[in-house]
């Protein structure tokens, strides 16, 4: 890489010029998604094949090979994409390399085979940009991740980048920017959805110096991965989005604490700042204007309570992550007791966007209150999982059926999981309450709740927060209807148990309290009395927490109890768990469905499997421990989650009327 | 005796240089302990000596941050380092299924590292593959949509791996 230094807004220009022209137009890109999704399917040995293979066709001066960061689509990686085109090829592999070669980039063909084809419709899709999962999106703050090398600073300035930095700089008055971010109307992404205009502004206002402009990339909600990716994929918006603000704040020095757990984006985000000092983008007299501002990377301990602003700042200072009551805000006394500003990875990412096309374009998009995108890292139990990036206000309908492409399967949503520990889980669907005819007899249950569904709910900060869950870093985790929702909310306990800092009593003794109560439901063990008692610690923690990781932890279990009280009656009352999870309650079985692949006997530890191929399969019930490991690996929907106790049942009534399948199709063993 | 002495010195010759790498700044205490660990998969008493000395920094206050932070371990750690993700996404496709069968199989507990010291096994919240669940790491490296099945597959190549070696190092 050439060091050049850029000393003023003309040299940029001129930079981005020269890359451009030094580029041919429409050469041939292909270009595959290097996130850590891709890395896992293995896109390595992909991307290292394309380049031995354009070489011995001699191809390799005409096409280029960049892996870029990433493109969203996980479930269906390795992702080639070939550019200016855009074909999209999915679940690439080496062996596959050789065809494209020969095929597409040679004679312009398509290979079929790996063209995408939409689950519902059964129909190929050629190009990117129309495969539903993308299309329906608003990719902004992703809007660069397809099309550049996370490590090539060139490749960012010929997108664009660093040009709203050079505006900032040059063409307007720190006040100006801070109006400008107000204006625009832009929410902290990482949780709260804090006005970032206001927060720069009282930093700006705030007495003491040094100033610290901080980057929380501790991104710690179990389910959420959008920081890492954008780390990852387009540091440099991240590094622009900090200069600005430190410029609008008066800051010198800036930190990004980053999770230990994300290697690749430690990695690219350091290859980025070093670009950024060696082309003037960072340290002194940035662009020629006078102004200096420098950035250190700081790994993060693996605590999920340094997230929050003031644990994440004593972490910063080598101490143990506890937070303190923040009476006095971090803008006024943060980190070395000095004014701090904090925000997320995402909420930096937009900043660049919002100095670029103005604050009325960005507040012409999204709802009255919640402006611009948000990224929703779509997982769990739905055909499209991936990174996500919609306008605010967006259905849940639109983003679980329009990108998530639906449920695998013949089962039904459930659940919609947001905000991570801290969120709720939200109620999507009600056809697939088991319990409906049993509803009535548990009188508790009010018929407006009974009736609800929030499949058509506006997503955004107001929304979510008036649903009893909230937007948190945007996790989504889906569920379906073998999610049980006590199961749910014993998870997320335990997860806090773990997490708690242990500074304060509600949050530590409480949970505990709670986890022990939840336990015992889901064992079978629990009392009629023990509803009221959660809900009534639920109330208490929430009232008396030091910090948010405190006075959020009962949302968990709030949530399901708003939405889902007919379960957590049924594991009390009926001792009998719906969905099959929670294993003192339950029953493995296998019915008719059985072909006999045998795909089951292997993975049971206990031997609790008789049967041969092609014969009806038995589960031995004395034997089996209901771990699950069959449930998860068939794929005929054979094995059975029933009441404890009447597994047996199943299995006689399966033997009586079970026949050899005509078309025996072994099954691959996964 | 003359040999553990050998090593210590060599760590903290290590420590020196990790230190001198960052500086002796408090803010970096957490990323020197990080690298520190990666000598010998786990922080040791001497270790946190020897860092608060370099530092300057109460060993107390080293104490309790290799006890706060979930990356640090102060018991030592088996050869092959097997993570199974529990993130939430993860967790509702089966997550549990897998910790139980690493568990059955290897004789452990998560926590744990198995008595000859070659397999150890955790949990972690999340390691942000999300969509690609249950996910597990092996040596670090991602393995994806686990079941029963691959765990047995993957287990037998971590083990053949090593018989691998060895056979190399024999036939050396």
């Amino acid at each position: 890489m050439n060091a050049e230094r850029i000393s003023s807004p003309r040299d940029l220009d001129e930079l981005r010029k020269r890359i451009i022209n030094q580029r041919q137009e429409n050469k041939t890109i292909i270009t595959i998604c290097a996130g850590t999704g891709c890395l896992a399917c293995g896109c390595e040995p992909v991307a290292s094949a394309f380049k031995t293979a354009l070489q011995q066709s001699g191809l390799d001066k005409e096409v280029e090979v960049r892996t870029t960061g990433c493109h969203g689509f996980c479930e269906r990686g390795p992702l080639v994409v070939i550019q200016p085109q855009g074909i999209f090829y999915q679940r690439t592999k080496p062996s596959d390399v050789k065809m494209i070669v020969e095929r597409t980039i040679k004679k312009g063909e398509l290979v079929d085979r790996l063209l995408y084809r939409d689950p519902q419709t059964n129909e190929v899709i050629v190009h990117e940009k129309d495969i539903p999962f993308y299309k329906r999106q608003m990719r902004l703050v992703f809007g660069k991740n397809g099309f550049m090398d996370p490590t090539s600073i060139n490749d960012y300035i010929a997108l664009g980048g660093y040009q709203a930095l050079a505006r900032a700089l040059t063409a307007m008055q720190p006040e100006e920017i801070i109006d400008e971010v107000k204006k625009s109307g832009l929410r902290g992404r990482g949780g709260g959805g804090f006005p970032t205009g206001k927060k720069w502004a009282s930093c700006r206002k705030a007495q003491g110096s040094p100033k610290y402009v901080i980057c929380n990339a501790d991104e710690g909600d179990p389910g959420a991965f959008m920081d890492r990716s954008l780390l990852e994929g387009n540091p440099h918006s991240v590094i622009e989005g900090m200069v600005i603000g430190a410029y609008a704040i008066g800051s010198n020095d800036g930190y990004v604490y980053v999770r230990n757990e994300y290697p690749l984006a430690v990695k690219n985000l350091s290859i980025a700042i070093k670009a950024a000092r060696e082309h003037g983008l960072l340290g002194k007299d940035i662009l020629g204007t006078g102004f200096g501002f420098d950035i250190e990377v700081s790994r993060g301990g693996g605590a999920f309570v340094c997230g929050e602003s003031t644990a994440l700042m004593a972490s910063l200072e080598g101490r143990t992550g506890e937070p303190r009551a923040k009476y006095i805000h971090t803008v006024d006394a943060g980190l070395w007791n000095k004014p701090s500003n904090l925000n997320n990875v995402e909420t930096w990412a937009n900043v660049p966007l919002i100095i670029e096309r103005g604050a009325d374009w960005y507040a012409g998009i999204g709802t009255a209150s919640s402006k611009g995108t948000k990224v929703f890292a779509l997982t769990g139990k739905v055909n499209n999982t991936g990174l996500v990036e919609v306008p605010m206000g967006i259905t849940l309908r639109e983003i679980l059926y329009g990108i998530g492409g639906g449920v695998p399967g013949n089962k039904k949503f459930k659940a919609v999981q947001t905000g991570g520990p801290s969120g709720g889980t939200l109620i999507v669907e009600r056809e697939w309450q088991l319990d409906q005819k049993k509803a009535p007899q548990y009188k508790s249950i009010p018929k407006d709740e009974e009736a609800m569904s929030l499949i058509d709910l506006p997503v955004d900060f107001e929304e979510l927060t008036r649903v009893g869950s909230m937007m948190g870093s945007g996790g989504m985790i889906v569920m379906d209807e073998d999610s049980c929702m006590v199961d749910v909310a014993k998870y997320f306990l335990n997860f806090l148990q773990e997490e708690s800092c242990g500074k304060c009593l509600p949050c530590r003794e409480g949970i505990r309290i709670m986890l022990k109560i939840l336990t015992r439901i889901s064992e079978g063990a629990g009392k009629t009395e023990d509803i009221a008692l959660l809900e009534e610690m639920s109330r208490a923690i929430a009232d008396t927490s030091l910090c948010d990781l405190g006075r959020s932890a009962p949302n968990p279990i709030m949530s399901t109890i708003r939405y889902f009280r007919s379960e957590y009656q049924a594991h009390i009352i009926d001792k009998r768990c719906p969905a099959g999870v929670c294993k003192e309650l339950v029953s493995h079985a296998i019915d008719n469905n059985c072909n006999g692949c045998h795909a089951c006997f292997k993975p049971c530890p206990t031997d609790a499997i008789i049967g041969t191929i092609r014969q009806l399969h038995t589960i031995d019930q004395d034997k089996c421990i209901q771990c699950g490991a069959c449930y998860q690996i068939c794929k005929f929907d054979a094995i059975r989650r029933v009441k404890r106790g009447e597994g047996g049942e199943i299995q006689r009534k399966a033997q009586e009327v079970w026949k050899p399948k005509t078309k025996t199709q072994p099954a691959a063993m996964a | 005796m003359i040999k553990t002495n050998e090593v210590r010195q060599s760590t903290d010759r290590a420590i020196d240089e990790i230190v001198d790498r960052y500086g002796a700044k408090p803010n970096a205490l957490i990323m020197i302990l990080q690298d520190v660990q990666k000598h010998h998969r786990y922080l040791s008493r001497d270790d946190l000596k020897s860092v608060a000395g370099k530092m300057n920094i109460p060993l107390a206050q080293i104490y309790g941050v290799a006890t706060y932070y979930k990356s640090f371990s102060l018991k030592p750690k088996g050869k092959n380092h097997i993570c199974v993700c529990t993130g939430t996404a993860c967790h509702v496709r089966l997550a549990q299924v897998i910790i139980e069968k690493f568990e059955t199989d290897l004789k452990i507990k998560a926590g744990q590292s198995t008595p000859d010291m070659e397999f150890s096994l955790e949990t972690v919240n999340c390691l942000g593959a999300c969509a690609l669940g249950p996910l597990v790491t092996a040596n670090e490296v991602y393995f994806g949509n686990m079941n029963a099945t691959k765990v047995d597959k993957l287990l037998a190549r971590l083990k053949g791996k090593e018989i691998e070696e060895k056979a190399e190092e024999e036939a050396a």
